[in-house]
């Protein structure tokens, strides 16, 4: 299960990415590595989403070059979960199936445990909740037993008992050893979970510093307003 | 993918299944006249039970018919169109004409006759139609029909082939469309007897003109030829035509009727016709 | 042989010459539709997710070609298939196999026109999860054919219908022969002819309602996938 391929940094160098011709995130040069779990922070249209499918592999980016494990292809054992995440048309159960390699009923079962989902498992996937569809997501995303899981904004269209559900189970997920990067504009969230903070703003990193120091002391006016609650434009 | 391959392989099963099936029959080309006017399903059965063997009908125009038998896609030809069969024979396409059966032409119109041509000849009745612009409908689809029709207005001397003007409708199809054409737009149209006495939508329309010599329609069969078409079945084929011309296919020609009316006179082995 | 008989009464008297007209419209066209579902259904996932050279021509001749009339297909199909044509010598002119191949060529545009929007509409939701997932080219096919089973139901439905009514292709390459190739709809361009309404408007209602079932087939299709799959 375990190969030797390791992703882990996932290194940007001066990484930027042009939409015709909107930079969408420019200049970006930071490096994820194991650990705590870092959150990428910052107002709508800051370019998390954009940095964090870059990271992903799903995105190229246009200039500048991004690096996993010191190779220039991401490898196998990397997982997302989208803020709207898509359900195949058929039970849960098979959603979570349809992520393994080979057909393991105990593991799915095992998965959907740990995402509270056993009494669903025959359930077609596109009639569960919002809350219950972003759990399932997540159980699929483990399912392929990631090194790295990225969520972009996983819990922004929930209510808050559907938040926690998902919150718990991704701070379980981050003391099993699998690295966190979460994408979120909710300072809350930000700070429940977060071990470090990349602040993000007009695509560019603006910030970045361990949780407790940028909360207690932001060292940019940006991240300060942003804190207070001011629009950062 | 299993499933497709399961599926591709009962279709090409499905799709032999009528070609194995079809062993001991013969296609023959014929014309409307002779479909429409149910003859077909009067003999065939009587055909089949004495030789086994199965005649498949193709009903077209003659013109059609004799196209179909050029082509090599009918193992028989079955018409009713003398100077194109013999040329047909002639041209290598048949083997031998065999006269078999005659019926006639009638003038069917509406029962209000317009153009006034009730118990007429046929030259003045086609003049008649002519002159009082009463509305005619042609098969204008080189069938038998059409080519007698044609040669019947050149005989009375009317030119329809350029320009006729708005009255001369042709339609491009069989007798029957035809004569459904001519009872809904209240039309005079040339009709085989046989298609008109089995035609189930008379409505307005009565026979106007018949018994002139000159409607008379000979039917022949011709065996296509071998020569042109090794496909075609030719000891089959033959059985069919020495069956139509023998005392007993002539008999079960005569017994098709309509209320007691035959539609067709057999007239095999009547020299000159 | 049908007569003037009303076609009704036919039915419920089990008219054995009716049956084997419906039976051979029915094997004809379902035929078709498979046939042509095994060349469609790849085509038109293929048409919606590779972008290989020469692809925007491959769909403005395959939307072209939905429109054929019928008529122009069947006169083609018999110039192949006479015994003066390339292919005559397979000796399939004027048999229910021509008729299949025919209403397949004719069917075929427009399962594959409908497949390609079906798969292409799929895709533009799945593409991201599919990706990050790192699904195979070979898997995702497999699995947006599957996931748009519902959809894809009742494309070939349709295709059905379209091959059910039609009469041009099937009157030209099969000949309209009694108790071989005769259908439904060449049997009412008969039975119109030789003046027998009544008895073409009974066919014309049988064939009615078989493309009414077909379309409520096709409804409850999407609704049983509406709420089993969501």
């Amino acid at each position: 299960m375990h190969g030797p391929i390791c992703d882990l940094p996932v290194t940007f160098e001066r990484a930027s990415l042009l939409a015709g011709k909107v930079e969408i995130v420019r200049e970006i040069s930071l490096e994820f590595g194991s650990g705590a779990t870092t959150v990428l922070l910052g107002p709508n249209g800051s370019g998390k989403s954009t940095l964090l499918r870059l990271a992903m592999g799903l995105a190229q980016p246009t200039s500048g070059r991004i690096s996993w494990g010191g190779r220039a292809e991401p490898g196998p054992r990397l997982a997302m979960m989208f803020q709207r995440p898509v359900m195949l048309r058929r039970t849960a159960a098979s959603n979570v199936a349809y992520a393994l390699l080979r057909r393991d009923d105990a593991r799915v079962a095992e998965l959907l445990k740990e995402a509270g989902l056993s009494e669903l498992a025959n359930r077609p996937a596109r009639r569960l909740s919002g809350g219950e569809q972003q759990r399932l997501a997540l159980a699929r995303a483990l399912a392929r037993d990631p090194e790295i899981l990225f969520l972009d904004e996983p819990t922004a269209s929930l209510d808050p008992a559907a938040t926690k559900a998902v919150e718990d189970i991704v701070q379980d997920v981050a003391a099993s050893g699998v690295k966190i990067v979460m994408a979120t504009h909710d300072i809350g969230q930000a700070r429940r979970l977060a071990g470090d903070i990349v602040f993000m703003a007009r695509g560019r990193i603006v910030e970045r510093a361990d949780a407790r120091t940028f909360f207690d002391a932001p060292a940019t006016k940006e991240a300060a307003a942003f804190l207070r609650g001011d629009l950062v434009i | 993918m299993d499933r497709r391959i399961l599926i591709g392989a009962l279709i090409a099963a499905a799709l032999s299944i009528p070609a194995v099936a079809q062993d001991k029959s013969i296609v023959v080309a014929s014309t409307t006249s002779t479909m429409d006017s149910g003859l077909f399903g009067h003999i065939l059965p009587l055909f089949k039970a004495k030789t086994g063997i199965d005649v498949k009908v193709i009903s077209q125009g003659t013109g059609q018919a004799l196209d179909t038998g050029r082509r090599g896609d009918a193992d028989v030809v079955f018409v009713h169109a003398k100077p194109q069969e013999e040329k047909f024979v002639a041209d290598g396409f048949g083997v031998k004409r065999f006269a078999v059966m005659y019926n006639d032409f009638i003038v069917v119109g509406p029962k209000t006759d317009p153009a006034g041509v009730k118990g007429k000849d046929i030259e003045t009745a086609l003049k008649a139609i002519m002159e009082s612009q009463a509305a005619f409908i042609s098969r204008g689809d080189k069938s038998g029909t059409h080519a007698a029709e044609l040669a019947l207005w050149k005989a009375a001397g009317i030119d329809v082939e350029t320009n006729p003007g708005a009255w001369y409708k042709a339609i491009g199809q069989g007798m029957g469309a035809a004569l459904n054409t001519a009872g809904a737009s209240g039309g005079y149209v040339l009709s085989d007897r046989g298609t008109w006495l089995n035609f189930k939508n008379k409505g307005e329309l009565a026979i106007l003109v018949e018994g002139d010599k000159r409607l008379f329609n000979q039917y022949g069969v011709i065996l296509v030829s071998p020569a042109k078409h090794a496909s075609v079945k030719k000891d089959l084929a033959q059985q069919f035509i020495d069956w139509l011309v023998s005392a007993e296919g002539q008999k079960a020609i005569a017994g098709h009727r309509i209320n007691g009316h035959p539609l067709f006179f057999p007239n095999a082995g009547v020299p000159g016709v | 042989m049908l007569d003037g008989a009303s076609a009704l009464q036919l039915i419920f008297s089990g008219d054995r010459a009716l049956y084997a007209i419906v039976a051979l419209s029915l094997y004809v066209s379902v035929a078709a539709v498979l046939l042509a579902a095994l060349v469609a259904l790849p085509l038109g996932a293929l048409l919606a997710l590779v972008r290989f050279p020469g692809r925007t021509f491959v769909i403005v001749v395959l939307n072209a070609f939905m429109g054929l009339p019928p008529v122009v297909m069947g006169l083609a199909i018999y110039l192949l298939l006479s015994r003066s044509g390339p292919l005559g010598f397979l000796g399939i002119l004027f048999t229910p196999t021509a008729m299949i191949i025919a209403q397949a060529l004719l069917v075929m545009p427009i399962i594959a026109a409908l497949t390609r929007q079906t798969i292409e509409d799929l895709w533009a939701e799945y593409r991201e999860e599919l990706t990050a997932l790192r699904v195979s080219p070979a898997r995702r096919v497999a699995t947006l054919i599957w996931d748009a089973r519902f959809s894809l139901t009742t494309t070939l439905l349709a295709g059905f219908g379209r091959a059910a009514a039609e009469v041009g292709t099937v009157m030209i390459v099969g000949g309209n022969i009694e108790g071989f190739t005769r259908t439904m709809t060449t049997a009412i361009a008969l039975e119109t002819s030789k003046g027998d309404l009544p008895l073409a408007m009974g066919l014309g209602a049988i064939l009615i309602t078989l493309i009414i079932a077909v379309n409520a087939l096709a409804w409850g299709a999407r609704r049983v996938g509406e709420i089993r799959a969501g």
